[in-house]
């Protein structure tokens, strides 16, 4: 024990007040541009940040990080006619590999032959079920369901979305997954550029 | 192919003839002991061979073969391998196991959890109640022939998802509540169970003084919604005054049988399970269930994505202190500005989950032989930044701030205090049992991927009360520092994972125990396959839960003040407890 009896309590306190302090010091540094901007945010969560530190949602928000994952939608490329081709072929993976199995897949069926085609007829994703592990987006093979960013969903209705709700996107896609999507692009087209020579 | 196990462990059979036999089921290991000579053989092995640790009891439906069998894991508090051994029963109701509580004090709430799930009768034990269910309930859950509300199928994935997958919301099927089971011979509309009897009846098991005043004790419930609680839990008191004179925690209020969704998932899907038992540390979880596939499989993981585990669960560590630094001195009254200030630099640690695992808390990362992904960009920076300047010196700040507050001491130094023979006694673990004077870490005493490379001093402290709890939690976030410093100074390029991705995983059948070092003591994976897509047997050893096995005896004589502050000091987390 120290010499002084509350010596203790007034080194605490000390503590205290240099970083009450410093919430003024460090507003008075950044001339007011501390909230309210991204470098401002930036600097509240980096390693020099002092002072105060919480974002003022909604007015603020935390910029996500590219792996940052939300419920999953459904990726689909637009035509030269303006048409949505999903990426999706319904081989049912993202709903075997789905912990909490809230996806619900119909595979569509040529009407003459009867035989699968790959194209998802129904495609359900029960949100309020889903964990957001982003295992579906993980293991499909097409790149066709990815996680999202969009974190607001509230609603006062269940969260269940149908295959229209789920589409966004390619374009949508590399925004929000900009180094993601290059690098699934470029193999793809690898892919694409080795499967003829391998006919030959 | 490795040597089994079994030819190595300690063999007893000689002393003990006809009654032990090695367990020679393929991929299996230990011994399977005789019911009657159980009690026998555990005092030999805790007496003679210094097996004095008791890590985990749990109990496996043998359901095809008719059989139940309760299994064992001890260690030596001195460190080693362990020893694994087994009773099987033949599984016909009552089935009866001896209770081990006599020797090792730490089994109490592991046979109850066994009783209750798995209706194995603990003959012996001294409060056999129901610990998660409640009293009355229908069934045993772990059961193999136990089926939930809403049952689908035995094993994921479920059929009806694909590919006629039309939506059916299982609430809609159940329009009536017809899914409830209800005791043989209990009607709902005319009959009433009283659940708590047998919690009050337990509670008046104690030891009276007979000195002065004949006085009433009054029993008080703090929870299940109590603030210093952290979270659902219950604790049932009976007080003298202001005194405790005897307390049985009640569980159970976030109970979801984790166990039972993990015997339903395959392999992959159970990792963010994992995630959600001890939800501050989620990463040591992902680590454990990692471990005991990786030794199912027989996969090694890539060297960068040892290192990148290293970091990411000494990162969990800190994390997960300093959360408890900060809720623990907001127990001891010291209000919300530590937590704060613990809370500010936590953040920073979840800012690097999130940009490298996608999720704050739930991070999902390991993968059976690596890491889901390698870092993105800039993160290893920031890790730099974080552990090489900003953590040393803020650490220090939080330190400085209320470790010699003479509030904090004398709330903290000489209560709630776990001497070192009852901390072994109760199989306590992890930070909670290093405050109390024994030098166990698993990173130390049996090391775990590559902990044997690093350089770092397993902290302890010798008065095991509320202050040196928090103490040795100062200490280990210093001593995870230097950790991930070298963690990040070695980090080899290469590959984060050793197979291709897989949704589902081939393993061999054969058990296995993983067990990791986690924030809050031993945290072990027993995991049973049988070569199908779910495992057969998902086991969770718990350290908060079994942590709590103390709670009781070292609150006795306290005032119920410290109560709180005691709880604070083990560090639990419901999701964990409960499961």
């Amino acid at each position: 024990m120290s010499d002084m009896y509350g010596k203790g309590i007034l080194k605490g306190l000390g503590v205290s007040l240099k970083r009450f302090m410093e919430t003024y010091l460090d507003d008075l540094v950044w001339l007011g541009r501390r909230y309210n901007n991204d470098k401002g945010i930036a600097h509240r969560s980096d390693k020099d940040g002092r002072g105060i530190f919480t974002v003022q949602y909604p007015e603020e928000k935390i910029p996500v990080p590219e792996e940052f994952r939300f419920v999953p939608f459904l990726v689909y490329d637009e035509g030269p006619n303006g048409e949505k081709n999903l990426r999706c072929t319904s081989c049912g993976i993202c709903a075997k590999v789905c912990p909490p199995q809230c996806i619900w897949i119909v595979r569509s069926t040529d009407p003459v032959t009867g035989r699968p085609i790959p194209d998802p007829a129904q495609f359900y994703i029960d949100a309020d079920i889903c964990m957001n592990c982003g295992l579906c987006a993980e293991f499909c093979p097409f790149d066709a369901i990815k996680m999202d960013h969009n974190y607001e969903l509230s609603s006062f209705k269940r969260n269940v979305y149908d295959e229209a709700g789920l589409s966004k996107s390619a374009a949508y896609y590399s925004a929000i997954r900009p180094a993601n999507a290059k690098r699934e692009d470029s193999a793809r087209s690898a892919k694409a550029a080795s499967r003829p020579a391998q006919v030959e | 192919m490795n040597t089994p196990a079994h030819v190595q462990s300690l063999d007893l059979s000689a002393r003990f003839p006809g009654a032990i036999h090695p367990d020679t089921r393929p991929g299996y290991s230990g011994w399977l002991v005789e019911n009657a000579n159980l009690l026998e053989y555990a005092i030999a092995l805790r007496d003679e061979f210094g097996y004095d640790y008791l890590s985990s009891i749990t109990a496996v439906d043998y359901l095809p073969e008719g059989k139940m069998e309760v299994v064992y894991h001890v260690y030596k508090t001195t460190g080693g391998a362990g020893l694994v051994f087994k009773v099987q029963v033949p599984r016909v109701d009552p089935i009866e196991v001896p209770s081990l509580v006599s020797i090792y004090p730490g089994a109490e709430l592991q046979e109850r959890e066994a009783w209750d799930l798995f209706g194995i009768k603990f003959t012996g034990h001294p409060d056999l109640r129901r610990i998660f269910m409640w009293e009355g309930f229908a069934g045993h859950p772990m059961r193999k022939d136990w089926h939930e509300p809403y049952f689908e199928e035995e094993g994921k994935p479920f059929k009806s998802r694909w590919p006629e997958g039309q939506l059916v919301m299982a609430e809609s099927k159940n329009l009536y509540a017809d899914n409830i089971a209800y005791p043989h011979g209990f009607n709902p509309a005319s009959q009433t169970f009283d659940s708590e009897k047998a919690l009050y009846d337990s509670l008046q098991i104690y030891q009276k003084e007979e000195i002065g005043l004949d006085t009433d004790h009054i029993i008080v419930n703090m929870g299940p919604q109590h603030p210093s609680t952290h979270g659902v839990f219950r604790v049932a008191v009976v007080l003298d005054g202001e005194q405790i004179v005897n307390l049985k925690p009640v569980m159970g209020y976030l109970h979801r049988n984790h166990e039972k969704i993990g015997e339903r998932n395959t392999f992959i899907m159970n990792m963010p399970y994992t995630d959600r038992l001890d939800y501050l540390a989620s990463m040591s979880n992902n680590f454990g269930y990692a471990l005991a596939i990786e030794k199912l499989m027989n996969v090694k993981p890539t060297e960068r994505s040892e290192y990148i585990r290293i970091i990411m669960a000494e990162m969990t560590r800190i994390s997960n202190h300093l959360f408890l630094i900060g809720t623990l001195l907001n127990d001891l009254g010291a209000y919300f500005t530590p937590m704060l200030y613990a809370l500010e630099e936590r953040e920073l640690i979840l800012d690097i989950f999130e940009a490298v695992a996608g999720s704050r808390m739930m991070c999902n990362y390991f993968r059976f032989g690596g890491v889901a992904r390698d870092f993105p960009e800039g993160v290893l920076q920031k890790i730099k930044d974080l552990f090489f300047e900003r953590f040393p010196r803020k650490i220090e700040e939080i330190d400085r701030f209320l470790s010699e507050n003479e509030i904090i001491r004398s709330r903290g130094i000489g209560q709630g205090v776990l001497t070192a023979e009852d901390a072994i006694k109760y199989s306590a673990a992890g930070p909670f049992l290093r405050a109390s004077g024994i030098p166990y870490d698993v990173r130390r005493a049996e090391p775990y991927s590559i902990y044997d490379r690093f350089e770092f001093d397993v902290v302890v402290r010798s008065n095991g009360d509320i202050y040196d709890r928090l103490m040795v939690r100062f200490d280990e976030i210093r001593q995870s520092i230097r950790i991930i410093q070298q963690a990040v100074k070695g980090l080899p390029d290469g590959p984060v994972m050793a197979l291709k991705p897989m949704y589902q995983v081939r393993v061999p059948p054969g058990e296995a125990y993983g067990r990791v070092e986690g924030p809050k003591g031993e945290l072990g994976f027993y995991v049973i396959s049988n070569g199908k897509p779910n495992p057969w047997r998902y086991h969770v050893r718990a350290p908060s839960f079994i942590n709590l096995t103390s709670f009781g005896p070292i609150c006795i004589g306290q005032k119920v003040a410290d109560l709180v502050g005691v709880l604070g000091s083990i560090d639990i987390v419901l999701g964990e407890v409960d499961r």
